[in-house]
């Protein structure tokens, strides 16, 4: 399996957003410069704010952040001419499980999210720009501070951008530790100093998001490929990607595969041709469970290897296209376990607001405990699945949606597993000391 | 604990990067200034929050118990946080965990009795490219061992700083939480310090190695095409 990967395959290979990485001081505006940057705001000021949404939705981008909405269609959602402030707002609280592609874009190449941020905010007609960053990403954050404060001493932030008579104001703004600040409404609540839960929808944030003012949410890479499309054109993004799907995409590979990392290949690679790149699976292990983006898509297995891993393909599969956070999994691991330990991560991160999401995570983990420490019943698994039918699109956001992602999908793929603990042909996993009160 | 008229200057700063009459935008940045102060959220930097931005001190609380990173009892001035999440207990995060755990004989969310080294479990820290990881004040130590990670903390206990694989030299809890209530990193050096590892690099540089790119750009591509051209 450690064979070097077939020109085939590494043709695949399209670094765009990666690329400057390679360059360990892009991170510095005089060297971002050099390879190319700002190069792309100076051109996007050249037209009309109307013709860069325009033009947005031309290109066919987008969004990286897990619904894949078109990025162009947001922003002509914002009203113009309404008399009302308009924001824009980054969503980089990154943390959905496996996701791991826009920290090392926001360390190693932060002024490509100002410079987007810049053309977006051009475009959509927005004075405020706010970054919501990952508490715990300190190096990012950073690195972006210090983007921010070189992007004004050079007149890109700021007073009358670039001479043309629009201001500028990009604020980084650090939370402190819940997942569920990666919805886009309950990243609002934060950012206006409440707790972080989600709103109800409609009203959208198009018309009343931050300070219930028109308002773009985009993710990292949302926003740090627009410098990319503006530079390259329409027709160059969408020929990077599959159809429905321009462009590229980060793809994260982790887990039980043989080099790790981040690969960035244009849209409708295979799970397969990435696992050639990543120099296959690691010694001793044999593909058997994976999430194509992250721990809130269903999880799929050695068949859907050469589904390719484009939005609709996946939707195709079974699947959600999500964040492309590829987690691998081997016949060494236990999808009861790994679906356990998700459980565990959605009770610890559920708001609270809704009952179903709140109550029925809690629950499971407990179904999940009794299970692995080899007390489980039959009837547990129907628990587990009437929990899910209870907690899916029974709750203000996508977090109880995502939860039973993992329980469903291993019940459909894996119910032998389950039953080998339920009827004892497997050692328990955990001990039934640990289950005091857990029934 | 009484807080200084800088401190409150400070505060004010926040409260001045967000727009009139929105200043509870500054809350959670505040919770993080006076974290930085005083180790943890005490009630007297509820009191302060609420004070400053004109809301109540249950309103703070609320908000201040919400989130993780503000820590209800005092820190050390190490914060260890060991992920556990799928990928990372699968790669050997939770042996890890429970090795520190028996070596510093606190469990999570506790500190050490000489003050020096909180440990907590931490869920997705965004790095599984790098399992199993752990994180000292944030800044990444990417696939740790058990045995790696016990020479770190060993070297915390003796008053070293072993430097992160990932992230900038390490600095105290108390400094990183005035960092996360948005200021700059003083020190140059940190801000240069190494954000790069084998995983972040893996496809640019097999692309490069082997002269794969991506298709040329023409920046002259007018992005708006014109009638009959």
């Amino acid at each position: 399996m450690a064979s070097a990967p077939s020109a085939e395959v590494l043709s695949k290979l399209t670094p765009v957003l990666t690329k400057r990485w390679l360059s360990p001081e892009a991170w510095k505006i005089d060297v971002y410069e050099q390879l190319d940057g700002y190069a792309a705001l100076r051109k996007a000021v050249e037209y009309h704010p109307d013709e860069i949404i325009a033009f947005m939705k031309e290109s066919g981008h987008r969004g990286r952040g897990g619904a894949g909405f078109p990025v162009g269609m947001k922003w002509a959602f914002i009203p113009q001419n309404d008399g009302k402030p308009h924001y824009l707002v980054v969503n980089a609280d990154e943390g959905e499980p496996g996701t791991c592609k826009d920290l090392p874009l926001m360390m190693n190449d932060p002024h490509s999210l100002i410079e987007g941020i810049i053309i977006a905010c051009y475009a959509v007609r927005a004075e405020r720009a706010y970054v919501y960053v990952r508490g715990e990403a300190v190096h990012a954050a950073r690195r972006l501070r210090n983007a921010v404060e070189e992007a004004r001493a050079k007149g890109y932030l700021g007073r009358n951008v670039l001479g043309r008579g629009f201001d500028l104001d990009v604020v980084i703004h650090s939370g402190a530790g819940a997942y569920i600040c990666g919805e886009e409404t309950a990243l609002l609540d934060s950012l206006e100093g409440f707790r972080g839960q989600p709103r109800l929808r409609p009203p959208f944030p198009a018309t009343h998001g931050l300070y219930a003012s028109p308002t773009v949410i985009n993710n990292v890479g949302s926003i740090a490929s627009v410098p990319h499309i503006v530079l390259g054109g329409a027709d160059w993004w969408k020929s990077l990607g599959s159809e429905n799907a321009a462009g590229t995409m980060i793809y994260s590979l982790s887990g039980r595969v043989k080099n790790p990392g981040q690969y960035e290949c244009g849209m409708g690679i295979t799970l397969n041709e990435l696992l050639e790149l990543a120099g296959g699976m690691a010694d001793g292990h044999n593909l058997r469970f994976w999430t194509p983006g992250g721990s809130s898509t269903p999880m799929l297995t050695a068949e859907h290897a050469d589904v390719p891993l484009d939005f609709d393909s996946i939707a195709k599969a079974g699947s959600i296209l999500g964040t492309t956070a590829m987690m691998i999994f081997s016949d060494q691991d236990c999808p009861v376990y790994a679906s356990y330990r998700w459980i565990v991560f959605y009770a610890h991160e559920s708001c609270g607001k809704c009952t179903p999401c709140r109550e029925g995570n809690y629950w499971m983990t407990r179904v999940y405990r009794r299970i692995l420490s080899g007390r489980g019943t039959h009837e547990d698994l129907d628990t587990l699945l009437d929990a899910c039918d209870n907690l899916l699109g029974r709750s203000f956001c996508g977090l109880g949606d995502g939860a039973t992602s993992c329980v469903t999908s291993s019940l459909k793929y894996f119910k032998q597993d389950y039953l080998d603990y339920i009827e004892g042909r497997r050692k328990p996993l955990l001990n039934a000391a640990d289950l005091v009160g857990a029934h | 604990m009484a807080y200084s008229e800088e401190l409150r200057e400070q505060a004010r700063q926040i409260m001045a990067r967000y727009p009139e009459g929105r200043q509870r935008s500054a809350l959670l940045p505040m919770l993080h200034l006076v974290q930085s102060h005083d180790g943890y959220v005490t009630p007297e930097g509820i009191a302060l929050c609420a004070e400053m931005i004109g809301i109540t001190k249950a309103q703070v609380a609320a908000v201040s118990t919400f989130y993780t990173m503000y820590k209800r009892e005092p820190t050390g001035d190490f914060l260890v946080s060991v992920c556990t999440n799928t990928m990372c207990d699968v790669m050997g995060g939770q042996r890890v965990y429970d090795t520190l755990k028996e070596y510093l004989g606190v469990d999570h969310d506790e500190t050490t009795a000489d003050g020096k080294i909180t440990l907590e479990h931490a869920e997705c820290l965004a790095a599984c490219d790098y399992a199993p990881v752990m994180t000292v004040n944030y800044e990444f130590y990417d696939r740790v061992t058990p045995d790696s990670a016990l020479g770190t903390v060993e070297a915390l206990q003796k008053g070293e700083r072993p430097a992160p694989t990932r992230g900038a030299r390490l600095c105290t809890l108390k400094e990183m939480s005035r960092q996360l209530a948005g200021w700059s990193e003083d020190r140059a050096e940190a801000l240069a310090d190494n954000s790069l590892g084998d995983a972040t690099l893996a496809g640019a540089r097999m692309a490069a190695d082997n002269g794969v790119t991506a298709p040329q750009i023409d920046p002259a591509t007018p992005l708006v095409k014109k009638e009959n051209s």
